[in-house]
């Protein structure tokens, strides 16, 4: 029996507004346990909640961006149960009637395209943090969190593997970042994810008995939990047992969904709309102002890339992968728009990797880079024009990171400027072959490996600048010379 | 002259002539309270130390009075469930026994920037959960008409305290008619205003789409005055409306001329006391004598109020009443065993059984399976009670009847059976429900010697027809200048 998978994603994801979404407490992270809180998101007798605007904003933001219908009217719901850090005893969602419905994100596996359908986003609160003291039998509570906004957004159960729940939600992530409501970094807690998994026979349409995996805090964990449940599943249903439906937690330790062992009854959360907040009423004018003042979104710039840039799908993939990547990408090419591939190269190969070494891409926005856009473009113009070799290079493009500096300078100072001269470079050739007339006989006679010798010594020769194309035919026009020429 | 016996209008006359000081009125207004209260009972916090530092203060700045602000030197009393910044607040209930709020109501704001002075917290039903004051956790107070009877709830400690000449006004909260029962059984004025006319922030919510801050006082030019300080906008109270508050003094004493009353036959039922039922149509004659037209209406949905009302109220209690969890502030069980134990227990503890009933019905009614029969039903039957109102409006400027079925009725009366307790409620909860304005002025006494008071009901946001209607039936009658001998 052949079976596949069917996945739906539900993401949580934390909003950049500076203030909380019914109060105006500050959202900064870091602060002492429940500094940033007041009688409102503690849940103090009396208080009432008022809507911050900036939500609804990001929250179109995201609906737009993913295609979705924004509906004119949406109403707030308290979502009731007990718990320590759910101050007021509920939590203030949407249930009947969300902000956004029905849109989709395109995404790409391998060589395939998929659409993944997204049933809806809402706006919720969210709730205080718990920490469990191992060591003492109390539980602390820390309410700076609670109140910070959230968007829901949940997917269509389109997915059918790991990897096509990994690309939605990486999708879904740049997405959201572009259009700069959330920073998206599942390690911190601001973008979180659980899974609905199920399995049903291969061309079968009902859905199989599905289940909910929580505690997946990285991409490759809801990747490898997804895969780990897959096959517990069906290693269950060919053993003859039954899937219960149940949440389950991935250990990441242990590579393994588990039963959650606190044995809870479906919860009954009472939703009602909440009669403290007025419905949401959004005109069709603030969807349109809100459409317009969206940036370029990461499909559209990676398309624009391979048409305008003439660059491999791989390459528009990873500049575009993140905003201020592209940004700057297109500030080099801005600045030197001759070799955009070479480009490319550059930003792929050594921008990106140091962003990466020195976890520069931590940050929403990277604000530092190893150097500006204007000087990278500068040196892809100085390799392109000849001026210097490729291997040169690397050592200025380090020298730029380290010292600020333009490439142009850090050349004059250091005399790097590619040596192109014939005469020069025929004066230095000369020079190592006739100290060395045992191996120029060598390669006469055959061995043409010795070719790579007599580069490196006229390199040695010329401290490295000698311009490697260059020297390379002016070498082998000398060695080619008969003894009775000389 | 008994300064304590002073209205609003006549102390701010006197003190502004310099012909009284704040401090002695407030002096006199805590020697009433010493002698009467320990029969009376409506205090659960006097406030003596703070008070007579206002009142001298008050002094100061009725050095000027040109610039004293408009209840300068005023003694208050301010019903438990309104938080005041300090001063214990209780909501008489024993969860919150202990309970000091860190932030003042915005009603209580408003007293203060008019300069008013607050004499103390008086007792109420818990949770404002009642219609005599026996649900108080405390105690129950007394009707100062016969120390025997009920004062009516759940304002019953503002109305005895008025009645009692404890304080000169006092603010109340209207839900289901817990303002205008206790005015009536009290023989004081009492107003609910529009919903959304006053600002909740910082009153412990009962049921938020019905709860309404009122005045209680001795007179209805009192009654326009202090509605005139806490009416407005709040930016925190995302239901108060943000309309322009008219004078409403203004208007008082235009009389009633062309006033259509409407008078619907739904209200005057059997089973009703006899000298209720007589002496509100004397009212009503007084006032077509003055130069009012009574107007027969319908109300055909009145018979579904209460059920109404009681699915409503206690689904949004239900929620509201969460937070009452022992975790940030109030009771806590000591020495329970785990999380689960601490919630129960704690609420066992803290919640009185009226309480602990509306919990149970409210979460029953938004449960799963029960919420579309209830609560979904309830809602729309409540739409047909407002426009029930609404379209009699159009045909009458002002709605007349009475405020109970029965004067004040004995402690203990009708503690055994919940039911017939709600019943008192009968002709004031559907003003809740509908959101319109309501006073209570009184209109007679029974064979008892019991007061017996007239409602008027008005259209949205038309306080100031409802107050000059009132104010007309006064100054035409004497039934507001008796009191009782205490």
């Amino acid at each position: 029996m052949e079976y596949e998978a069917v996945i739906g994603l539900e993401v949580h994801a934390q909003l950049l507004t500076r203030s909380k979404i019914f109060c105006g407490c500050a959202t900064s992270f870091g602060a002492p346990p429940n500094h940033n809180t007041c009688p409102v998101c503690m849940g103090m007798p009396g208080v009432l909640p008022v809507l911050n605007q900036c939500v609804v904003e990001f929250a179109m933001r995201a609906a737009v961006a993913t295609r979705c219908q924004i509906a004119p009217y949406s109403r707030w719901a308290r979502k009731n149960y007990f718990y320590p850090d759910l101050p007021k005893g509920y939590q203030i969602s949407m249930y009947e009637l969300p902000i956004a419905q029905h849109g989709h994100i395109d995404v790409t596996i391998g060589d395939q395209h998929k659409r993944i359908g997204l049933t809806r986003i809402h706006m919720e609160e969210d709730a205080g943090k718990s920490i469990h003291d191992p060591h003492s039998e109390a539980s602390l509570v820390d309410l700076n969190r609670a109140g910070v906004p959230l968007l829901e957004i949940v997917s269509e159960p389109d997915m059918r593997s790991p990897e096509e729940a990994g690309a939605y939600l990486r999708s879904l992530r740049t997405i959201l970042q572009y259009v700069e409501v959330c920073d998206g970094n599942m390690e911190e807690g601001s973008l979180r994810c659980d899974a609905n998994v199920s399995i049903r026979p291969r061309g079968s349409r009902p859905f199989g008995t599905k289940v909910e995996i929580k505690n997946m805090n990285s991409f490759r964990a809801v990747e490898k939990a997804i895969h780990y449940e897959i096959r517990r599943q069906q290693e269950t249903l060919a053993s003859g047992g039954t899937i219960v439906q149940e949440t389950r937690l991935w250990d990441a330790d242990r590579e393994v969904t588990r039963s959650m062992r606190s044995k809870e009854h479906a919860h009954d959360y009472r939703y009602f709309p909440d009669p403290d907040l007025l419905p949401l009423v959004i005109s069709e004018d603030w969807i349109r102002q809100v459409s317009t003042s969206l940036p370029e979104l990461p499909i559209a710039r990676r398309d624009r890339f391979v048409r305008d840039y003439g660059l491999p799908a791989y390459d528009a993939e990873v500049l575009t992968a993140r905003k201020d990547v592209a940004e700057y990408y297109e500030a080099a090419v801005r600045a030197y728009p001759a070799a955009p591939k070479a480009m490319s190269n550059w930003v792929m190969d050594s921008v990106l990797r140091l962003i990466k070494d020195e976890k520069l891409d931590a940050a929403l926005t990277i604000t530092t880079w190893p150097c500006p856009p204007e000087h990278l473009g500068a040196l892809v113009r100085m390799i392109q024009d000849g001026t210097i070799s490729g291997k040169i290079a690397k050592s200025i493009f380090a020298q730029m990171c380290a010292s600020g500096k333009a490439p142009g300078v850090i050349m004059t100072e250091q005399e790097l400027v590619q040596v192109s001269d014939t005469n020069a470079l025929l004066t230095l050739i000369d020079h190592v072959l006739a100290a060395a007339p045992d191996k120029v006989a060598e390669y006469r006679a055959g061995r043409e490996k010795l070719m790579g010798f007599f580069v490196g010594q006229v390199m040695k020769a010329s401290q490295g600048k000698a311009n490697p194309q260059l020297l390379h035919m002016l070498l082998q026009q000398r060695l080619a010379v008969d003894d009775h020429t000389e | 002259m008994d300064l304590f016996r002073l209205t609003i209008h006549d102390a701010t006359n006197l003190l502004r002539q310099h012909t009284i000081r704040a401090q002695d009125l407030t002096q006199a207004v805590l020697a009433r309270i010493r002698a009467t209260d320990p029969a009376v009972r409506a205090y659960l916090t006097v406030c003596a130390d703070d008070a007579i530092a206002q009142a001298a203060l008050a002094d100061q700045h009725l050095q000027t009075p040109e610039s004293a602000p408009p209840l300068c030197g005023i003694p208050i009393a301010v019903k438990d469930v309104i938080l005041t910044k300090g001063i214990r607040s209780t909501a008489g209930s024993k969860i919150l026994a202990d309970f000091v709020p860190p932030y003042d109501a915005t009603v209580i704001q408003r007293l203060k920037a008019a300069g008013a002075v607050i004499i103390g917290k008086v007792n109420c039903d818990e949770f404002a959960m009642g219609s005599s004051n026996e649900n108080s956790a405390f105690f129950p107070t007394r009707n100062p008409w016969n120390l025997a009877q009920v004062p009516g709830g759940s304002s019953g400690g503002s109305a005895a305290a008025v009645a009692a000449d404890q304080a000169p006004a006092a603010l109340g909260t209207d839900t289901g008619g817990s303002i205008r029962l206790p005015a009536a059984f009290c023989g004081v004025t009492g107003m609910k205003p529009t919903y959304g006319r006053v600002s909740r922030y910082g009153v412990v919510a009962y049921a938020s789409s019905l709860d309404q801050v009122g005045p209680v006082t001795k007179d209805v030019r009192d009654c326009a005055l202090l509605l005139q300080t806490i009416a407005g906008h709040d930016p925190r109270d995302s239901t108060s409306v943000n309309l322009p508050v008219p004078d409403y003094t203004a208007t008082l004493t235009q009389g009633v001329t062309g006033l259509r009353i409407g008078v619907p036959k739904e209200y005057f039922v059997e089973g009703m006391q006899p000298e209720v039922e007589s002496a509100v149509r004397a009212s009503l004659a007084e006032l077509t004598a003055l130069g009012a037209q009574a107007v027969p209406i319908a109300l055909p949905h009145t018979a579904y109020a209460v059920a109404t009302y009681y699915i409503i109220a206690t689904a949004e209690a239900s929620s509201n009443l969460a937070r009452y969890d022992g975790v940030r502030y109030g009771h806590r069980a000591a020495h329970s065993d785990g999380l689960t134990a601490m919630y129960e227990q704690t609420r066992a503890e803290g919640f009185g059984p009226e309480v602990k009933r509306r919990i149970l019905l409210g979460t029953y009614v938004l449960s799963a399976g029960y919420y579309d029969a209830y609560y979904l039903k309830a809602q729309k039957v409540r739409t047909l009670i407002r426009q029930d109102f609404l379209q009699a409006l159009q045909d009458c400027d002002v709605i007349a009847t009475p405020v109970a079925p029965t004067t004040a009725f004995a402690l203990g009366d009708k503690t055994t059976d919940p039911l017939t307790m709600y019943l008192s409620d009968i002709f004031t909860i559907a003003a809740n429900l509908a959101g319109l304005p309501g006073i209570a002025v009184p209109c007679g006494f029974d064979t008892q010697g019991l007061p017996i008071s007239l409602q008027l009901l008005g259209k949205p946001f038309d306080e100031a027809t409802l107050l000059r209607a009132a104010y007309s039936h006064e100054q035409h009658t004497t039934w507001h200048t008796r009191r009782p001998s205490l």
